[in-house]
């Protein structure tokens, strides 16, 4: 059984669908990167496994049960945390109020301010900034601490690269075996296929709302990712 | 001595006014409603009062401890019931929701209680002070609700600071939906919010109902007090409220001292000069998101 | 938090939308608003004093819902004070006419120019809070009008003055004057809100009410047309003073600085249906015959029209109207497109 299937799914925007029956999976332990090109529906996808947006069809399955009935925020207690897009972070708390706030549920697990701290020292050197002080690489950075906070067993990541220095990127990305070693599962989305090529264990390309290749990274060649990417 | 004897009855009798506009403020703050039914609620307390004092015989203080939790649970089905409905709607639903239930609530109250004037006892209490010099006597109760006020707000600031649910509150009123993948409800913080801001108009009601002779109408003046202190002080700014339901206090009490009509009108006159040369506030909050 | 100041946005308009304004349903608007006013003209020659008097009534409360859906419909400003220019609308008028002499039915323009005056500086202060606090802000500054005609012995400070200079009019033809100058008063302030919000200045309004910070980049001038929309309001709500006053032949500042009023306008405006010309009339009616209806029942008719604008705004907000025309469909009045419906709409903050 996967940790998380996604059967069939379509979601709508109003009356424009921004999906189309798309069929996912992630297995406990891996590390899925989800790719494509601006608009392809990642972000819906990543909203609509953690509640903010309703499918209008198909389920998500998660740890074997539905997840249809669940509202976002019951979500959390069952282990799944994203960190959305523009990161969010609280602009009127500081970084470590932001990073109590994410553990406010109380779910148990390694991640701890303690841990946070030590695995991004960028968001311990700014624990009593406030949130609107914060660079957009700071912001990311404290935007995966405050998911941790939950102890989540499915981190949601959403972008972790857009808009900053390929130096942060870097100092992000090399976190992510910390957390799957602490035994989360990973699903990261990403424009930067590069990136996504390297953490992952396996990859999904999406285009205009529909899965146009899957695998692992080293069964797929550059030509073919870049036909998916850009629907060529 | 009449003149500093205005300015030290003002003072404590915006106590009075920062007790009424707490609730208006941190429902303001953590949801962006701007409660107009806010008065009319306080009324209600203050019947409330009336009805477990003067008709039942209740103790004053044991009617306190009553009212204030009915009143917090009547803040949590209102929002439950009503503001997160309008909220969800958006645009101006909450304000025109707000609005129709003060009016209604003021209709209900006047056919319940009728339009004479009423007044909770608390007998000798209401009456006894302390003389500090020939002319200047400072009673009990003003002085009672005077730290009450101060207590409540230095008391909803250090919950707003410091504990989980406050700091919920805050990251609510920045980001109402984020804080749903923090595993918080923001529906429930909003009910909560209101539940506590309730329990302060709770605690208003009582003190205002014990110091006014008031009629159900009287709210619209209670609802125009808060905003005025919460504005004076400037908003997003508890302390600040305190400050300017002080100020407020005392242009009233020195405008009653030139004239006794005076009072109301000097007290507008003072909040609108405010509006017109500071209309941030005396105290505003450092940082604005 | 947001701040209450109103962000000044300076620029010129520069985008030309195209739209298309007149349908077949508005030349049917036309065609029935045409005769109505006609055969309302004949009234006076039918019907009776006191049922003039009561459409007197009714035709202030048609103004009054029409000029608070111009300012919160169109312009966003959910405003709990108009009753400041009904009141200085209708102690124009007893004063200019009384006290100073002049013809009563000069006295109305006069005062009706007097509030539109009186609004400028108020909207300047007014305009520093946004919101629910913009709201309560106009309320203020309702009292504070009324407390100063309270200490004008000039004014009959507290206890109100009557006006006398109509009964050199025989009863008849000053209830039938009354009447037509009420039925003309409707006609203005219709049409002044029609052709107002076809202009460029509506299609502004509508740029606002989707977004506000988007529109005032466009260059819409924001806080301008607003406080165009303000003063016009104002001058709407006085004329409408003088209506109630020439018919009532009596004012005290409780009654006509009542707070009531306000809640009169918005209960129409939400019944009817914000945002459009045809809501605030059909709300208005409808108010009108409840408050006939339902006048044994004492303060109940206030509980219940209010239960039920509550009930509309949260379950109809395009209102009764909303409901007639099949959620727009059909426009008497068509002032341009609308995309959103203001309830829902308006004030939703920015993140
Ligand atoms: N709030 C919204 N309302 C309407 N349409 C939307 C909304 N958000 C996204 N869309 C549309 O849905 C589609 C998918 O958007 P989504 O944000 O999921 O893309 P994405 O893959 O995350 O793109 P990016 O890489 O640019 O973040 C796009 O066509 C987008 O225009
Ligand atoms: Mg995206």
């Amino acid at each position: 059984m996967s940790l998380l299937e996604v059967n069939g799914l379509d979601v709508h925007y109003g009356d424009f669908q921004a999906i189309y029956g798309l069929d996912l999976r992630v297995d406990e332990g891996e590390t899925l990167a989800v790719i494509g090109a601006n608009g392809a529906g990642k972000s819906t996808l990543l909203k609509t496994i953690a509640g903010l947006m309703r499918p209008t069809a198909g389920d998500i399955l998660y740890e074997g049960a539905s997840l249809t009935p669940v509202p976002s925020y019951q979500r959390v207690p069952k282990g799944i945390s994203l960190t959305p897009e523009g990161r969010k972070i609280f602009r009127s708390l500081t970084v470590e109020e932001n990073l109590k706030v994410g553990a406010h549920i109380k779910r148990p697990g390694p991640w701890n301010l303690q841990s946070v701290y030590e695995a991004f020292p960028l968001v311990a050197d700014r624990r009593d900034r406030l949130g609107v002080n914060l660079s957009g690489g700071e912001q990311q950075a404290a935007a995966i601490g405050r998911a941790l906070m939950s102890n989540p067993r499915l981190l949601l990541l959403d972008e972790v690269s857009l808009g900053l220095a390929p130096v942060v990127v870097e100092q992000i990305y090399d976190a992510i075996p910390t957390i799957t070693g602490n035994g989360t599962t990973v699903l990261v989305v990403e424009q930067d296929v590069n990136q996504a090529l390297k953490v992952a264990d396996r990859v999904q390309c999406l285009l205009e709302g529909r899965t146009v290749l899957e695998g692992p990274p080293s069964s797929l060649t550059r030509d073919e990712i870049a036909a998916a990417y850009f629907g060529i | 001595m009449q003149w500093l004897n205005a300015i030290i009855q003002g003072i404590l009798l915006g106590g009075l006014y920062a007790l009424l506009a707490a609730g208006l403020s941190l429902m303001f703050g953590v949801m962006r409603i701007v409660n107009l039914a806010h008065g009319v609620l306080a009324m209600l307390a203050a019947y409330l009062g009336v009805v477990f004092v003067n008709n039942l015989g209740l103790p004053w203080f044991l009617a306190l401890v009553i009212v204030v939790p009915i009143m917090a649970a009547v803040g949590y089905v209102l929002q439950w019931g009503l503001f997160n409905r309008a909220i969800s709607k958006g645009g101006l639903a909450p304000l025109l929701v707000a609005f129709g239930l003060a009016v209604v609530l003021t209709q209900l109250l006047q056919q319940i209680f009728s339009a004479d004037s009423r007044s909770i006892q608390i007998g000798a209490l209401g009456t006894s002070s302390i003389q500090v010099s020939d002319t200047i006597y400072i009673g009990w109760f003003p002085l009672m609700t005077f730290v009450v006020g101060v207590l409540v707000i230095a008391g909803v600031q250090v919950f707003l600071n410091r504990a989980p649910l406050g700091r919920a509150m805050r990251a609510t009123s920045d980001d109402p939906e984020t804080v749903n993948l923090m595993g918080i409800n923001n529906r429930q913080v909003y009910a909560l919010a209101t539940a506590l801001a309730m329990a302060t108009v709770g605690l208003a009601g009582m003190f205002i109902g014990t110091k006014t002779q008031f009629i159900p109408t009287y709210g619209d003046l209670v609802l125009i007090f808060a905003f005025e202190a919460v504005i004076i002080g400037g908003l997003g700014s508890l302390w600040g409220t305190l400050v300017g339901g002080i100020i407020l206090g005392v242009a009233q009490t020195v405008g009653s001292q030139i004239n006794p009509s005076y009072g109301l009108l000097v007290g507008n006159l003072v909040f609108l000069a405010i509006l017109a040369f500071r209309p941030q506030g005396l105290l505003p909050k450092a940082v604005t998101t | 938090m947001s701040t209450p100041t109103e962000t000044h946005a300076h620029a010129t308009v520069t985008s030309h939308a195209k739209v298309k304004r007149s349908t077949r349903s508005s030349w049917a608007g036309l065609g029935i608003a045409v005769p109505v006013v006609l055969f309302m003209a004949a009234a006076p020659y039918i019907i009776d004093r006191g049922f003039q008097q009561q459409l007197v009534t009714l035709f202030s409360l048609v103004v009054l819902a029409t000029m608070w859906n111009l300012l919160a419909g169109y312009g966003g400003m959910v405003s709990v004070g108009q009753q400041a220019y009904i009141g200085i609308g209708a102690y124009g008028l007893v004063y200019l006419a009384d006290t100073l002499g002049l013809d009563p039915f000069l006295a109305v323009p006069l005062s009706v120019i007097i509030a539109g005056l009186l609004s400028i500086p108020i909207s300047f202060l007014a305009f520093r809070l946004v919101g629910g606090y913009f709201a309560i802000g106009t309320w203020v500054i309702a009292e504070v009008v009324k407390q100063i005609t309270m200490q004008v012995d000039a004014l009959g400070a507290g206890i109100g003055l009557s006006l006398t200079s109509l009964n050199e009019l025989s009863p008849g033809r000053r209830i039938a004057y009354v009447y037509w100058l009420s039925l003309a008063a409707v006609v203005i302030a219709v049409a002044v809100t029609y052709f107002l919000m076809r202009s460029r200045l509506g299609l502004g309004f509508t740029a606002i009410r989707d977004d506000q910070v988007a529109a005032s980049s466009l260059g819409v001038r924001v806080t301008h047309s607003k406080r165009f929309v303000f003063v016009v309001s104002a001058m709407g709500c006085a004329l409408a003073g003088g209506m109630i006053a020439a018919n009532t032949l009596r004012i005290t500042p409780d009654s006509i600085y009542s707070v009531n009023f306000s809640a009169f306008m918005i209960f129409m405006v939400i019944i009817g249906g914000i945002g459009t010309i045809e809501g605030p009339i059909v709300g208005a009616i409808v108010f009108f015959a409840l408050q006939e209806w339902l006048s044994d029942l004492g303060t109940w008719y206030l509980i219940i029209i209010g239960v039920l604008a509550i009930v509309i705004t949260l379950f109809l907000p395009r209102g009764l109207w909303g409901l007639i025309s099949g959620n727009g469909r059909i426009r008497l009045f068509p002032v341009g497109y609308r995309l959103v419906n203001p309830i829902e709409r308006f004030g939703r903050h920015p993140d």
